[in-house]
């Protein structure tokens, strides 16, 4: 049995570790916070240089042709750094969506700039409050052009082009559902950029308004594209979770070790040791269940719709308890726009959103259970 | 990234499985296999017999503890072939928990601190299941702190002579032989004056007394010492040692790799996708649901954790220390499932008479042995501890009685 990434994986982590922790120091993720640029351009170059933003794309389309335990271990590396750059809309949501659904032409046209860092991409789902259904989706698709708002999209107010979900009938089932492939900056929409609590990562409203759009996949089949890609998702953003969990609980324990207080280190007091202990617990827990994501996704097994729920409800989990006791382990200081605690908590707090709620997929997870067990 | 076998042991696991087939007793195994927390009775049988003679017949045919020398009876195999072994045993294994503490314990202590002829004569018996050993530790002023215990050993010639009392102790009363730590020397501070015996468990003076559990079973025993002489060629270690012999025993403590820590999980998950509530299967409530995946993610997330141990073993590495979450994170789960297991049976959750209770006790049973899980073994608190300070590197607690002579230590907290 060898349930572990092999020793070019690994080595690909350490490259991406060192790069990252050279080229997106905390420092960079704060010109972003602070609003001083909308995502950190150099790092996104940097990125595309390395050859991570391509790692899964096929040679043909401009990419590094490895695979998606590769790109599992970058996404690891870039939920540590909290990288400040669209790498999660780009490279999980765009280019898996065109990798399942697309043209040759389309693919031609769009992962080699993405490979290359030079187009971001994302996917237009969500209409407002809600999780992932065919029936939430009210924007219009009709003669090639798209009418309706979608908010919120990850990254959308520099995104250049988006995969738009769209109805296209009114029978009540899935097969209402398209997508759409659309040029962000050949007019039609209306981009308004949306604060939110993650500082570091945008947000937008995109408003189509006789947008044209070209279908991406055949018409009808846009919510069984939809599934696919939120699951390929789930898996990648779990190892950026994995990631960020994991750093938040390095910088827990590092400052338990340095701080003194009533004579000792705080890091001795059981009430902190605790603490951290069930951090590492949840981070363990969640590392495991996103391997089994990772060998179901490398190897389009039949388990991937679990194995991605599993590892998508437990890494959300272990991520927003380890900022979030990172902060308590910090006390006031902690709290402080000084300290770098809060930007891992705002960092768990959005991505446990990002492809649906958790509820969503804890719903999700037993459907499929449940599947599998009557099957 | 895989879950297959290497050839090599492709080739053990189909030894092993074929051996199995032919030899396993078949009989038992359906309500082996429905064993859980709390319940492993097979109706009609004596258990202890059962699991001897499985045992024997293992150690006939050479599968029995596997990963000892084969000159102590074992078969001098790899660790990732004992882990193959227990998940081919599967079911038949939950026949072997009478030899937890002798193999997993008390025969390792015995490998690294007794004399040759010792281990020569009084190994391959406990390998066969012959005899079983038991670990006297745990006393009612040592649990969680070992160390603090009272039982008495004073030198008298070739002997010594021990007065005291164990307990917590699983197994005596059916245990042939016993490891037994005491404090040799109370006026030196308390990690100090211990040391290491065994002994044979019908020597006069030990008189072994069943516990009733909170949960009305009795698994475990209260061991009274008095005036029991112990030759001095049956010390385990230098006089005063004993601390550092028991941390072998400890850290030789059964890894539960391969076999899967029970969770409570599959039976919940089972339970659940039968029970209908007033408006439907309770499999389809959005409440149950969101209970459920919770604790499918904390049981998904246990057997890939193991998987990844197992991965470093194959690879003859030494497993990363993922594998100490599993104990603390299954006992409070277990718990946990079994409370709310009996909160879906409304009102009649509180049956629980296999004849009359939902699934015939099963939770019932589980809720009321689960305190224990959290406790014995190391409790959730202690294992919290071994986290943060060998994993995490964080630093131990202030010890104020480190440097203070044991006889000086007080003793209770309030007058």
């Amino acid at each position: 049995m060898n349930f572990d990434f092999s020793d070019d994986q690994k080595q690909m982590r350490d490259a991406a570790r060192k790069f990252l922790t050279e080229q997106c120091p905390p420092k960079a993720v704060r010109a972003v916070l602070d609003g001083k640029a909308a995502y950190d351009k150099a790092l996104w170059k940097g990125l595309a240089e390395m050859g991570f933003l391509g790692v899964a794309i096929p040679e043909q389309f401009g990419g590094a042709g490895a695979g998606h335990l590769e790109l599992c271990v970058i996404a690891e590396e870039m939920g540590r750094a909290i990288a400040p750059v669209p790498f999660s809309s780009t490279v999980y949501l765009a280019a898996e969506a065109l990798l399942i659904a697309g043209s040759d032409a389309q693919k031609q046209k769009w992962l080699p700039k993405i490979a290359a860092g030079e187009a971001i991409g994302t996917l237009a789902l969500f209409e407002g409050a809600g999780n992932p259904s065919p029936k939430a989706i009210k924007l219009a698709a009709s003669g090639g052009t798209l009418n309706g708002v979608k908010k919120p999209v990850p990254d959308g107010a520099i995104a250049d082009f988006a995969v738009v979900a769209a109805r296209t009938g009114s029978t009540g089932r899935e097969s209402d559902i398209s997508l759409f492939l659309v040029d962000l900056k050949a007019g039609g929409v209306e981009v308004k950029e949306l604060t939110n609590v993650d500082l570091t990562r945008g947000q937008a409203e995109l408003t189509f308004k006789n947008c044209k759009a070209e279908p991406l996949g055949a018409a009808g089949e846009g919510w069984g594209v939809i599934t696919q890609v939120l699951d390929r998702a789930a898996v990648l953003l779990a190892f950026e979770q994995v990631g960020g969990a994991d750093r938040a609980l390095e910088m827990g324990r590092d400052y338990a070790l340095d701080r003194v207080a009533f004579g000792r280190p705080i890091g001795s007091f059981q009430a902190i040791k605790h603490m951290l202990a069930d951090m590492y617990v949840s981070a363990t827990l969640a590392r495991s269940n996103c391997y089994y994501g990772a060998w179901a996704l490398s190897t389009n097994a039949g388990e991937l719709p679990e194995a991605a729920a599993a590892a998508r409800i437990s890494a959300t989990q272990a991520f927003q308890h380890c900022a979030k006791n990172n902060i308590q382990v910090h006390g006031g200081m902690g709290f402080t726009w000084e300290f770098d605690c809060h930007m891992y908590y705002r960092r768990a707090n959005a991505t446990a959103l990002t492809l649906g709620s958790l509820s969503y997929w804890e719903d999700a997870l037993i459907d499929r259970m449940r599947k599998k067990n009557a099957a | 990234m895989n879950f297959d076998d290497t050839p090599q042991e492709a080739a053990f696991r189909a030894e092993a499985k074929a051996w199995i087939a032919a030899n396993a007793p078949k009989q038992y195994e359906e309500e082996l296999r429905k064993a859980s927390l709390g319940r492993t009775v097979i109706k009609g049988v004596n258990l202890l017999e059962a699991a001897k003679a499985w045992q024997k017949k293992k150690a006939d045919a050479g599968w029995a503890c596997l990963h000892w020398p084969k000159e102590y009876g074992g078969r001098g195999a790899s660790p990732i072939e004992r882990v193959i072994w227990t998940q081919e045993e599967g079911p038949f294994g939950n026949l072997s928990r009478v030899f937890i503490i002798g193999h997993g314990m008390c025969g390792p202590t015995m490998m690294a601190f007794a004399g040759e002829e010792q281990k020569r004569k009084y190994l391959p018996p406990l390998a066969s299941g012959e005899k079983i050993w038991c670990q006297l530790f745990s006393e009612p002023a040592g649990g969680s702190d070992v160390a603090g215990l009272r039982t008495r050993a004073e030198k008298q010639g070739d002997e010594w002579v021990v007065n005291g009392q164990k307990i917590w102790t699983s197994g005596a009363h059916y245990s042939d032989y016993g490891i037994l730590l005491t404090r040799t020397d109370p006026t030196v501070p308390k990690h100090k004056g211990l040391t290491m015996f065994f002994l044979d468990m019908k020597s006069p003076g030990v008189e072994v007394r069943p516990i009733k559990q909170a949960s009305g079973q009795s698994d475990f025993n209260e061991v009274y010492f008095t005036n029991v002489r112990i030759p001095d060629s049956q010390r385990l270690g230098a006089v005063g040692d004993g601390w550092n012999v028991s941390l072998t025993t400890l850290m030789n403590e059964r890894m539960s790799i391969g076999a899967g820590v029970a969770t409570g999980f599959p039976e919940l998950f089972e339970f659940c996708n039968s029970l209908m509530l007033e408006d439907g299967p309770a499999i389809e409530d959005r409440n149950v649901r969101s209970k459920l995946a919770n604790w499918a993610v904390k049981a998904s997330g246990l057997k890939y954790t193991s998987m990844r141990t197992i991965s470093a073993l194959s690879k003859g590495e030494r497993p990363g220390p993922e594998n100490s979450i599993g104990k603390l994170v299954a006992a409070s789960m277990i718990q946990d499932v079994a409370m709310y297991a009996l909160d879906l049976q409304g009102a009649a959750g509180v049956v629980s008479s296999p004849e009359d209770a939902e699934v015939a006790g099963k939770f019932q049973a589980m809720l009321m042995r689960a305190p224990g899980t959290r406790v014995e073994g190391g409790t959730d608190e202690i294992m919290r501890n071994i986290i943060a300070e060998r994993v995490l590197g964080l630093p131990g607690d202030i010890r104020v009685d480190k440097d203070v002579p044991f006889n000086q230590i007080p003793t209770k907290g309030r007058a």
